[in-house]
This record gives structure tokens, C-alpha cells and sequence, in this order.
């Protein structure tokens, strides 16, 4: 019989590998968009099993809203690195000092 | 002997987790995007596994067919030098494993049986053949969160908007004409009346 745990546990193993992720491609900005779309596919895992476990609609219209946000994220990401790529010719997160941050 | 939906269940929860390990560590983006579309896919049979059977053909439509072509596009686009962004892989692994597990084995106590086991959290019983998934989730956007709705349109305009307002690029060279000004043209500036004496017969 499959719990309310089992979504969960996959859905914080997909966390933890995006936020490995993270840290080991921290130079190529594509990888990272990457990651931030894995980590908000294992938000939505949990947001969809909490939904079917309550019988609550509201948390599959939760995820309906994140999938907008999420493409809205990623089309405006991608857009800036394309932008970026033209002017710098990198990708690499550590040329983007232009700002000495 | 497992039921055949914990078997379905295993099975697209271990192509998930892998296709993940192989989003991080692929060495070229483009065989990382097609895995990245494989968790997509995998995850969407997770997610009809819980009877959220509209999302989860959203997620393969919209986010397979749309955003992750548009990630293909952009990787396929630029140029990209991978032996140089790859550096420093093998520098960061051991901390991003380490930081892994300990977040990992952290959610696993919070997360696991013992708080949201099948004592904790009866699972429900299965919907009926005539209960529509789509149905009950337009009702509940159209009639309860129609203002969220309404936003989520906005902002996906706003997106459009910028992500147009930062690629596009006119060109220089265009001969194209331009209509403001052949619009405001006045009549000088076109035709000269030049008055001069008819000359005289010889």
C-alpha cells in the first residue's frame, strides 16, 4: 500500500539532488536554470501527494499556478542569458562581475 | 508479492531519481535537457498515479512540448565552451554530496513513515470512473481562485513582454520604412514649386 511518505520521500530525494546540483554546477548558468526547474517539479510532487491524501483540490490548483510561474521564470531566464552569451560570449556565472558584487 | 501500483510506483520513482543524478552530471547540456525530460515524464506518471490526471498531461504538453524545447533551442544556440564551465566539478562534489545527504537524511526524518505513514495518513480511496479530474479543477479555478487566475494571465503577458523586450535586436541595416515619419511628411518636403520667368523666344 503505497503512504502518503512514499511521494515524500521521493519528491525531498529530487530536492536534495537539485540542491547538489547547485553547488557542483555553480558555473554553468544553464545547469542551474536546471536545477531551480527539478526543484520546483519536486515542490509540485509534494503539493500534488498532500493534495490526493487530503482530497483537496486547492493543492493541484497550487501546482497549476507554479507551473505558470515556472514558465514564466524560465522563459525570462533564458531570454537573459541569451542576452548575456551576446554580450560577454560566457556563460560562466564568474565573468557576470560587472557589478563587483 | 507487490501490488502492480506500488510496481508502477517504484518504477517511475527510480527512472525520476536517475534521470535527476543524470540532469546534474551529465557533461553536455543538451543530454542533460533530454533527461531533465525524462524526470519530467516520469514524474507526470507519478502524478497520474495520484489521480491528478489533467496536470499531469499539462505537464508533458506544456512543460515537455514548450518550456524544455525552448531550453533545447537556447543550449543547441550558444556556443558554449563546456571544458571551461565544467571546471571546479570535482573541487565541489565532495561538499555538494555531503550537503546532500545531510539534508537528505534530515527531510527523511521529518518526511518519512514514521510521520506520514499509512497509520498517519489513511490513503483515500480511489475516485470513482466518473469523477473528472479536469472538471473538478476548472471549477475550482473558475469559481474560487478566479483572481489568482486572472493574475497568473498577467503575469504570463508581463513574460512575453520581457523576454521579447530583451532578445529583440533591430537591425541597422533595415530598409524597412518607417511609418511615424511618413505619417508626419508635410507637403514641402516632398514637392518643390520653383517659380522662374518662361523664357523668350528666340
Amino acid at each position: 500500500m503505497l503512504s502518503l511518505s512514499h511521494y515524500l520521500i521521493v519528491g525531498a530525494a529530487l530536492f536534495c539532488l537539485s540542491v547538489a546540483g547547485i553547488f557542483i554546477n555553480r558555473k554553468n548558468v544553464i545547469v542551474l536554470l536546471m536545477c531551480i526547474e527539478l526543484m520546483l517539479l519536486a515542490v509540485n510532487m509534494n503539493f500534488i501527494a498532500f493534495s490526493h491524501f487530503n482530497q483537496d483540490i486547492a493543492g493541484q490548483v497550487f501546482v497549476f499556478f507554479i507551473l505558470t510561474v515556472a514558465a514564466a521564470e524560465s522563459a525570462i531566464g533564458l531570454a537573459i542569458l541569451v542576452v548575456l552569451f551576446r554580450n560577454r560570449n560566457s556563460i560562466n556565472v564568474e565573468d557576470l562581475d560587472a557589478m563587483k558584487g | 508479492m507487490i501490488s502492480f501500483e506500488t510496481l508502477v510506483f517504484y518504477v517511475f520513482s527510480a527512472m525520476l531519481v536517475a534521470s535527476g543524478v543524470l540532469v546534474i552530471t551529465l557533461r553536455n547540456p543538451v543530454h542533460a535537457v533530454l533527461s531533465l525530460v525524462l524526470a519530467f515524464f516520469s514524474s507526470a506518471g507519478l502524478w497520474l498515479l495520484l489521480e491528478a490526471e489533467f496536470l499531469a498531461i499539462a505537464l508533458v504538453l506544456v512543460y515537455v512540448g514548450a518550456v524544455m524545447v525552448l531550453f533545447l533551442f537556447v543550449v543547441m544556440m550558444l556556443d558554449v565552451n563546456i571544458a571551461a564551465v565544467r571546471e571546479g566539478f570535482a573541487r565541489y562534489l565532495p561538499v555538494a554530496a555531503m550537503f546532500a545527504v545531510l539534508m537528505g537524511v534530515s527531510l527523511l526524518l521529518v518526511v518519512g513513515p514514521a510521520h506520514f505513514g499509512t497509520a498517519q495518513v489513511a490513503p483515500p480511496p480511489r475516485a470513482a470512473a466518473d469523477v473528472i479530474n479536469t472538471e473538478q479543477l476548472g471549477l475550482a479555478l473558475f469559481n474560487q481562485f478566479v483572481l489568482p487566475l486572472e493574475i497568473a494571465a498577467v503575469l504570463l503577458l508581463v513574460a512575453i513582454i520581457a523576454a521579447i523586450g530583451l532578445t529583440l535586436r533591430t537591425s541597422r541595416q533595415t530598409k524597412a520604412p518607417k511609418p511615424e515619419l511618413q505619417v508626419r511628411v508635410r507637403r514641402e518636403d516632398r514637392v518643390r514649386l520653383v517659380k522662374m520667368d518662361a523664357e523668350k523666344s528666340v
